[in-house]
């Protein structure tokens, strides 16, 4: 198993490396988020030949998987409609990840802010 | 050009591209490989080269075995395939790591599947079950139905498929890419699934 990890490991190492490979200077490390934080990630929209950064800010509704399989699953309300978005953690497609607002959430997977209004949802999960 | 290697499965991960794919692939621990006998024409009537894989101790091989080993001056090996009419001119006691392949290769992988022990007939035949759950019918829903007809034939056709042991047996997949070669490692990583568990010994050939 161990060889697993290695391999594991190297791939992980891998796609931080293009990451900054693309980014130059501008490469920023993924910061630490658990569910409940509300962050924004910047994200490589590729169009023809050209490459530009999208913006997706939202509440983290949790993160599943391990290792390079890790993703995660953000939530935001978009002109009243509802937009639930998975990423994995170690896509090359992720420019950066900042960190807006810790919240605080008592269970792993908050599935239960899908039917909630903002301010309830700014309520529950506020320190 | 046909290449050929002994390996070990050891598992799956990912690997992330950087268009932000991600490509499901299994690690392979792939050779070194000893040659231990060449066949030949002349004196085997056939064309072939016995690869071994997986060094073992002295003392783990009978007499017999550690005659051919000594004669190929290799070290003991666990495992000793043949393959035939590989491209690569090789002699006794060469040696074939996974550098006989390369990124984007299109492989075929033969290996023993996983075991499933003893199964019904809808998981090993793909049957439908018996239909209906009311009208009075009870305890039948996996079933396999009839299995004849009365009088004539009066007995149970040979091959009919039935419940029973299942897995267990060879399996080849073809057009296995290669995703990524890591000779320091030994390592060989293959996109998508193998059959067999982990430490399966798997047959690696390129056509």
């Amino acid at each position: 198993m161990n060889t697993m990890n290695l391999v594991e490991q190297m791939n992980i190492e891998r796609a931080i490396n293009a990451r900054k490979e693309k980014d130059g200077e501008n490469f920023a490390e993924i910061p630490n988020f658990k569910p409940g934080d509300t962050i924004n990630v910047a994200v490589r929209v590729v169009e023809g030949e050209k490459e530009r950064i999208q913006n997706f800010k939202g509440i983290v509704i949790g993160r599943k998987g391990s290792g390079i399989n890790e993703t995660f699953l953000i939530r935001k309300i978009s002109n009243g409609v509802g937009v639930e978005r998975i990423f994995p953690i170690f896509s090359p497609m992720i420019q950066s990840i900042t960190l807006i607002r810790v919240g605080r959430a008592r269970r792993a997977k908050l599935y239960y802010l899908r039917g909630m209004s903002e301010k309830k949802i700014r309520q529950k999960t506020s320190l | 050009m046909k290449a050929a290697i002994l390996g070990k499965k050891l598992g799956m991960t990912s690997v992330l591209t950087e268009d932000g794919r991600a490509i499901p692939v299994t690690v392979v621990e792939a050779g070194p490989c000893p040659v231990v006998m060449v066949r030949d024409n002349e004196k085997d009537g056939y064309k072939a080269v016995q690869l071994g894989f997986e060094a073992i101790e002295e003392r783990k091989v009978n007499k017999p075995l550690m005659g051919q080993f000594k004669k190929a001056g290799v070290e003991p090996q666990r495992y000793l395939k043949e393959f035939r009419e590989l491209s690569k001119d090789v002699k006794v006691g060469d040696t074939l790591t996974v550098e006989e392949f390369v990124k984007g290769d299109k492989v075929r992988i033969t290996g023993t599947g996983k075991g499933r022990g003893f199964q019904g007939v809808i998981k090993r035949h793909h049957f439908g079950g018996v239909g209906m759950q009311t009208h009075g019918q009870s305890d039948r829903q996996r079933h396999p139905g009839s299995i004849g007809s009365s009088s004539y034939p009066s007995r149970v056709f040979k091959g009919l498929r039935m419940a029973g042991r299942m897995g267990g047996k060879q399996i080849t997949v073809r057009n296995i890419e290669v995703v990524e070669i890591i000779p320091d490692r030994n390592l060989i990583l293959l996109k998508g699934s193998l059959p067999g568990a982990p430490n399966t010994l798997l047959e690696i050939i390129k056509q």
